[in-house]
């Protein structure tokens, strides 16, 4: 199943600069393990050593922050939107 | 250097003062002023050479050029900017600061700028008021509030830190300056950028008050009000920011924005007579403020302008965001995010980049971070208004609401010196307040109706008198 995957500026040097990667997955662990696949060296870097996406990052599915839903094991259907946003001060 | 650097309307400005006062300088074209004026102030840079240095992560330490980039490639840390402490040790003195523009910019050697002529629009050297009737209520014998709610020009203290970024952004070269807002920085951004010939584009969340919108729109950005909170804004923009190379004060030139928020604690110190307080107050939204206040007052300690000393921080959330608090109460070292439902939408940041900074901060410090619920919010804003006079916003009324929760606790000892920082004004979220205060007793244009209806106020419980036709 296909999964549309936003990619942040910093990543995009593993996506021959593409802003957006179709990847496939049934949850959000194995879309980081298939992205990996495809764009290798991406996964340390959005998962740090215990292979959980870094603090810094923030995980969107459909735009709903995945740690409001079940975190990486947050399952996936096809078509869903996936966007990787490092997070920013506000005001 | 680049075009950008120079606003056109500028130019044209400095051509018709030639005009009227010398002849002989009359022909001078454009080209030819913007020609000198470059070389002049390519000379300028060079006298008095940068002090800042470049950008370093605030995990790992890996460094970074003087660019527009505000998170580490490696971690996804944000990225700080790192002075050279010497230079600025040898160019200023408290002499020079004081002989400097009554604005942050007297205190220009501590910010990310370069250029000669920084963009200043009055902002900042707000008043430190002495509080004597709120002091009086809460029992505290020095207590001083900081009030940016008449900061300039949009009135809250994101003037200091859109004052900076946009300083920054032209130096950089980007003509079209963005945000992603809960109101304050908007308003902001879109006044400076309008001030500075900048095209503007601003993104908040399309429920704001009213007078938040009405106080961006005036400036005629792009105002883009997006169908969701600010955590989802920021998302948005941020996907923004990687396509259309704009400078987004809050995203891309987040480490020179953020930086303005330092002039906080620098005011706050010399208007104490160059010294620090014991203890501050400050609202907690993503923790950006706090930690620069705080960062601030380190600096200023570095460079020998004031004497070492502890300050505790202490800081405010609304309970219905209140991602810090929750942390700081169960001794994590993370902030879980949550989602905003609070009257106090300015701090309303479900996902606060720098919570885990602010809870280093206040526990290294032996501070304390507290939440209010909306009623005594809006009893913050009252009480504030009614002891000094001062019409805060929801943010303010959070820091006021926490700072009573606090002494009443015991944390805060009555006789330090306590200073409260007062972020934005009231005026711009009236809704927050409306339904909670008196109303306007209407009479006839007769002395008698007036003596009866004072008579009557002086007498009735407002809510008996509000029912009860004159």
């Amino acid at each position: 199943m296909a999964v549309k995957v936003l990619i942040p500026t910093p990543l995009q040097k593993f996506t021959n600069n593409q802003a957006t990667i179709e990847c496939n997955g049934s949850n959000v662990d194995e879309l980081i393990d298939a992205l990996d696949v495809n764009c290798p060296g991406i996964k340390s870097r959005i998962c740090d050593e215990t292979g959980k996406p870094r603090r810094f990052l923030n995980l969107y599915v459909n735009s709903e922050d995945i740690r409001f839903l079940e975190g990486t094991d947050t399952s996936l259907q096809d078509g869903d939107e996936v966007s990787i946003v490092p997070a920013v001060a506000g005001g | 250097m680049n075009l950008h650097l120079f606003p056109i309307p500028d130019y044209f400005s400095r051509v018709c003062l030639t005009g009227i006062f010398g002849c002989a300088t009359i022909n001078i074209t454009v080209a030819e002023l913007y020609k000198r004026e470059k070389q002049a102030m390519t000379q300028a840079t060079k006298t008095k050479a940068p002090t800042f240095t470049k950008l370093v992560s605030k995990e790992g330490s890996t460094e970074y050029p003087l660019k527009a980039i505000h998170i580490c490639e490696e971690t996804f840390a944000p990225l700080e900017v790192a002075y050279d402490y010497d230079a600025i040790r040898a160019q200023v003195s408290r002499e020079s600061i004081q002989a400097g523009p009554n604005s942050i910019w007297r205190y220009k050697a501590f910010l990310p700028v370069e250029s000669e002529n920084p963009i200043d629009v009055g902002t900042g050297m707000t008043p430190l008021v002495k509080s004597h009737r709120l002091a009086r209520r809460l029992g505290l014998k020095n207590l001083y509030i900081k009030n940016d709610a008449v900061n300039m020009p949009t009135l809250s203290f994101k003037d200091r830190v859109v004052s900076v970024a946009l300083t920054r952004a032209r130096e950089l070269g980007f003509s079209t300056v963005s945000c992603a807002s809960t109101g304050n920085l908007a308003n902001s951004t879109a006044a400076i950028a309008a001030h500075a010939g900048l095209d503007c584009c601003v993104f908040i969340p399309a429920d704001l008050e009213a007078g938040k919108v009405l106080g961006t729109l005036i400036y005629n950005p792009t105002v883009m009000a997006v169908k969701g909170n600010y955590d989802q804004v920021n998302r948005l923009c941020c996907e923004v920011g990687n396509s259309y190379g704009w400078g987004f004060v809050n995203i891309n030139l987040r480490p020179y924005y953020s930086e303005g928020s330092k002039t906080l604690g620098f005011e706050v110190a010399e208007q104490l007579g160059w010294k620090l307080p014991d203890r501050i107050v400050a609202p907690l939204a993503s923790g950006s403020l706090y930690t620069k206040i705080y960062k601030g007052f380190q600096e200023f300690i570095k460079v020998g302008l004031v004497e070492d000393k502890q300050v505790r921080f202490n800081g405010a959330q609304a309970e219905g965001c209140s991602p810090i608090v929750q942390a700081f109460q169960e001794g994590r070292d993370f902030v879980s995010p949550v989602k905003p439902n609070t009257i106090a939408k300015s701090i309303a940041i479900g996902n606060p980049a720098d919570g885990i900074y602010a809870l280093d901060i206040a526990r290294k410090t032996g501070g304390h971070i507290e939440s209010v619920n909306d009623a005594e919010i809006v009893e913050g804003i009252k009480l504030l208004a009614e002891t000094e006079g001062i019409f805060t916003e929801t943010a303010g009324g959070t820091t006021i609401a926490v700072l009573k929760k606090q002494v009443e606790a015991g944390i805060i000892d009555p006789e330090e010196t306590t200073v409260v920082y007062i972020t934005g004004n009231g005026l711009k979220t009236q809704e927050a307040v409306q339904g909670y205060i008196g109303e306007p007793l209407t009479i006839e244009p007769k002395l008698d109706s007036f003596e009866h209806a004072l008579e009557r106020s002086r007498t009735l419980e407002r809510l008996e008198w509000q029912q009860t036709l004159v």
